[in-house]
């Protein structure tokens, strides 16, 4: 199969705006000025309808595919789907991935200097919700000269994202991707979020989170947050065949405490590992505004938040071992989509890998995401970028793929 | 009951991204039951194969029902929308009359509860196009008295002990069963194997196959 090909090395890019007029937040608070990191790949074509916008997840970043670095051996979170012949065909699409607002891969978020003081904003940082973060993207979709993106495509906090595009922009979007998401963050989940909070809290060395210029950081609190996010992303089952029961380092039990199993040590692994590449107050923002998320808090009721935006097209996907955000909650989602009579594509994807499986089951998800996005190029008669045609692009992942 | 006047029906040939491909007869004998233009809701579409020649064929606003992932996935590919959902409870989001056609095909005697499915069908669009197997078929009736075994009917390839249920019934049972709901038989073609009977002559005794489009009085 053709998903072999590589965007190859791309450049991280960067829009600063609210430099004079202060960005409006949904809290009432204003910020400026604002940054938002992004990256694209992929040609726009002549008449600038062939934008895919990708939002992602918790921890993810505006780095959706290929690599920095020449030597780099980590691609982008989302590789595996963007790239010539890939799901997100680079061949065909102009895509763009940015930075939330709030988070801590180059756009604002607290760890940016707040400008009264020239010192990071740490707790200071207004509070943003889903909603601010689209309001940002839309600020750089504007300064790209795009009016319609062609669809929106996100997985998990990435899916609000899409979904709040579609219900109060849906003149600026022809279709979107919601993929493990719900319409409203759950009691439970809620709660989840607020165990991985309270973890940061109880970290002396946040300090109130103004920890930027100390020695110390809350990585400590950080690592369990992250440890518990990584129970939630995984299933019983893929957990069973990852570790099952299964020592680290030693054949008996020792009868002692220190991590044991292997699934101890993969998690404080991944705890670790985490505190390296992200920030402890972006964690407690970004999943703040996650628990704020909710479609139906205007209107009362998810179908009636889709009123105005029927004449979309959605492709909906969960995955049937994701207890994080079960099928039931996409489910909702389609229920209200049939309701307001707009067209909806629903799938709930055979998986064992848990809320994980939006990132692991590449197969499936291509040749469900290529064959509604080729029904968008048809309906919406979008033009390829120049230079497209079939054969040279299968010509030119040949040679992505050599070089590779 | 052979030499019968039966109209022959060659599969007619849907052109769809360069190769032609073949429609099952009894799928034609539905499409020329829909109108051009129309908006369709196909449940358990399967493949998309029907749902697909209506969209490129008769230009309709195509929707599709289906429960298996390998059939979403064929669907998906054929450019066409499609929710996975069990029929129980996937009619329940569509709002009245939101379709002029609802399909139901060859799936009728697998369902739990073909009353209300067949009264959803009609809340939701305006005409109801069902087809389903026909026990009454002479052959049939031939090996249940003869051999005393449950007859195997042509379109339905499962046995009564692969499916977890299909229940048998005859054109004239549903007939019977459309009176008694007060659905309107609008239009019906008979089927014997995959050719077209000419005539509605001794219809239980001749099709193996029958396709209905109803309506509400």
């Amino acid at each position: 199969m053709s998903t072999n090909g590589s965007v190859g090395l791309v450049q991280p890019q960067q829009l600063t705006f609210a430099e004079e007029e202060p960005f409006q937040l949904d809290s009432g608070a204003t910020l400026g000025p604002v940054t938002v990191a992004y990256e694209t790949y992929g040609q726009l074509n002549a008449d600038r309808t062939n934008a895919i916008l990708i939002t992602h997840a918790l921890s993810g970043s505006a780095h959706a595919a290929g690599y920095h670095q020449p030597d780099e051996s980590k691609t982008g979170w989302w590789d595996d789907c963007i790239g010539p012949g890939k799901a997100f065909d680079t061949n065909k699409f102009f895509i763009i991935c940015s930075n939330v607002l709030g988070g801590c891969y180059g756009s604002t978020g607290p760890a940016s200097p707040e400008p009264a003081t020239g010192k990071p904003y740490g707790m200071r940082f207004p509070v943003v919700t889903i909603g601010d973060m689209v309001r940002a993207q839309v600020r750089l979709i504007d300064h790209l000269g795009i009016d319609t993106l062609l669809c929106v495509a996100g997985g998990s906090m990435g899916g609000m994202q899409a979904l709040e595009w579609a219900v109060h922009y849906p003149h600026r979007l022809k279709a979107a991707i919601p993929i493990a998401t719900t319409a409203h963050h759950s009691p439970m989940l809620i709660a989840l979020s607020e165990v991985g909070r309270q973890a940061i809290y109880a970290d002396p060395a946040w300090n109130n989170g103004d920890y930027y210029d100390a020695d110390l950081k809350p990585d400590a609190g950080l690592a369990v947050a992250r440890m518990v996010g990584h129970i939630t992303y995984l299933s019983e089952e893929s957990m069973q065949q990852k570790f099952g029961r299964r020592l680290q380092d030693q054949v008996r039990y020792g009868y002692e405490f220190r991590s044991e199993f292997q699934v101890e040590s993969y998690l404080k692994y991944k705890g670790h590992n985490f505190t390296r590449r992200f920030d402890a107050n972006s964690y407690l923002y970004v999943t703040k505004a996650m628990d704020y998320f909710d479609l139906s808090a205007e209107t009362g009721s998810v179908a009636a938040a889709f009123a105005n935006s029927a004449e979309l097209h959605y492709l909906v996907l969960s995955f049937t071992s994701d207890w994080l955000y079960p099928s039931y909650h996409s489910k909702e989602l389609v229920s209200a989509l049939t309701a307001a009579g707009a067209d909806v594509t629903y799938l709930d994807v055979q998986s064992s890998w848990g809320h994980d499986a939006f990132l692991l089951e590449v197969e499936t998800m291509t040749k469900l995401l290529s064959g509604f996005l080729e029904r968008l190029v048809q309906s919406e008669r979008v033009a390829l970028p120049p230079g497209f045609s079939p054969a040279a692009s299968s010509k030119e992942q040949t040679k992505t793929e050599a070089a590779a | 009951m052979s030499g019968e006047a039966e109209q022959s029906a060659p599969p007619r040939p849907v052109v769809s991204s360069g190769s032609p491909v073949l429609l099952r007869s009894d799928l034609l004998a539905i499409a020329d039951m829909v109108p051009a233009g129309s908006r369709v809701l196909d449940l358990g579409c399967g493949d998309g194969a029907l749902l697909e020649y209506l969209v490129r064929s008769k230009q309709v606003t195509g929707r599709g029902v289906e429960r298996s992932e390998e059939g979403m996935l064929a669907c998906v590919r054929r450019g066409l929308s499609v929710r996975q959902g069990n029929l129980e409870e996937g009619l329940a989001d569509y709002p009245d009359a939101s379709f002029d056609s609802v399909i139901l095909s060859q799936t009728l005697p697998f369902l739990n509860d073909p009353a209300m499915i067949l009264s959803e069908m009609l809340r939701v669009g305006s005409r109801a196009i069902v087809s389903f197997p026909n026990w009454g078929f002479w052959r049939c009736r031939i090996e249940m008295l003869v051999a005393g075994r449950m007859p195997q009917v042509f379109d339905l390839a499962e046995r009564w002990y692969e499916a977890p249920r299909w229940q048998a019934f005859t054109v004239a049972d549903f007939c019977d069963f459309c009176h008694h709901l007060g659905f309107g038989v609008l239009e019906e073609i008979y089927l014997s194997r995959s050719r077209r009977l000419k005539s509605p002559r001794y219809k239980n005794l001749r099709a193996t196959t029958a396709v209905f489009a109803l309506q509400r009085f």
